[in-house]
C-alpha cells in the first residue's frame, strides 16, 4: 500500500511494515498505526511515521547512541501489552525534537517508544522520574561521544 | 469526581491493593503517600502534560532538517 510521508514523499509500505501503538502515543492517542522509516544510513535517526496521517511523523533516534548508560526496566504490565518474550525484539527510540541548529535539538529519554518488532507493536512509555534521563535531553551529546 | 475530606495520617483505599495516604500538609503543599502494586504506575500529571506537549513540539519540524543533518 501506498502512504504519504511527513519528509519522504509517497511511499510504498507492505502491510507487515505495520507497527500497532494501541493507545498512540502520549497526547495524540487516536494514532494508532505507525511505521519506521530510515533516514540517512550514517546516522542513527529513523522517522516514526503514522501511516493515515502525513503530518505525524517524527525523527527518532537510537538513544544508546546519545546516552551510552541509558538503561531502564519494561514494566511486567508493557511486557504483556507488547507481547514481550525475548530481549532481542525489543527496539528503543527516542523522540527528537529538531530545532534550527542541532545545539538546540534535543531526545526524550523520559518518555521512550519501545516497539516489538516479532509482534510488530509499540508504545510510548514514561519511565519513573529519573534527573539522568531528562525530557528534554541535549542532541548535541552525541558529538562529545561520537567522535 | 468524587470528593473526600482526609485529615493528616487518614488514608483512603482504592480498589484492595491501593493506599492513598495523606502525610503531611505543611500550608500550600500536602505530601501524599502511595502504596499500589508494583503493576501500577504513578506520576505526576504534569509529566504527561509535559510529554504531551513535547510530542506536539517534535511534530514541528521544518523539512529542511534533512538538510542540516547532512551538512554535519
Amino acid at each position: 500500500m501506498k502512504i504519504t510521508t511527513k519528509f519522504l514523499g509517497e511511499i510504498e509500505i507492505s502491510e507487515q511494515d505495520i507497527l500497532k501503538f494501541e493507545h498512540g502515543l502520549l497526547g495524540l492517542e487516536d494514532e494508532k498505526k505507525f511505521v519506521l522509516l530510515p533516514l540517512d544510513a550514517d546516522l542513527p535517526l529513523a522517522m516514526l511515521q503514522s501511516i493515515n496521517n502525513a503530518e505525524i511523523g517524527f525523527v527518532v533516534a537510537f538513544p544508546f547512541a546519545f546516552k551510552k548508560d541509558y538503561s531502564f526496566d519494561i514494566s511486567e504490565e508493557d511486557r504483556e501489552q507488547l507481547q514481550i518474550e525475548k530481549q532481542e525484539d525489543v527496539l528503543t527510540y527516542a523522540i527528537v525534537t529538531m530545532k534550527e541548529s542541532l545545539q538546540d535539538s534535543t531526545i526524550n529519554l523520559l518518555a521512550p517508544v519501545i516497539i516489538n518488532i516479532g509482534a510488530k507493536c509499540g508504545k510510548q512509555i514514561v519511565l519513573q522520574d529519573n534527573k539522568s534521563y531528562p525530557l528534554r535531553f541535549p542532541l548535541q551529546a552525541l558529538e562529545g561521544s561520537a567522535k | 469526581m468524587l470528593v473526600l475530606s482526609r485529615k493528616k495520617d487518614e488514608s483512603i483505599m482504592i480498589g484492595d491493593q491501593i493506599e492513598i495516604k495523606i502525610l503531611a500538609i505543611e500550608g500550600e503543599q500536602i505530601k501524599i503517600g502511595i502504596v499500589a502494586p508494583k503493576t501500577v504506575k504513578v506520576h505526576r500529571s504534569e509529566v504527561f502534560e509535559a510529554i504531551q506537549a513535547q510530542n506536539k513540539e517534535a511534530l514541528s519540524i521544518s523539512s529542511g532538517f534533512l538538510e542540516q543533518l547532512k551538512k554535519k
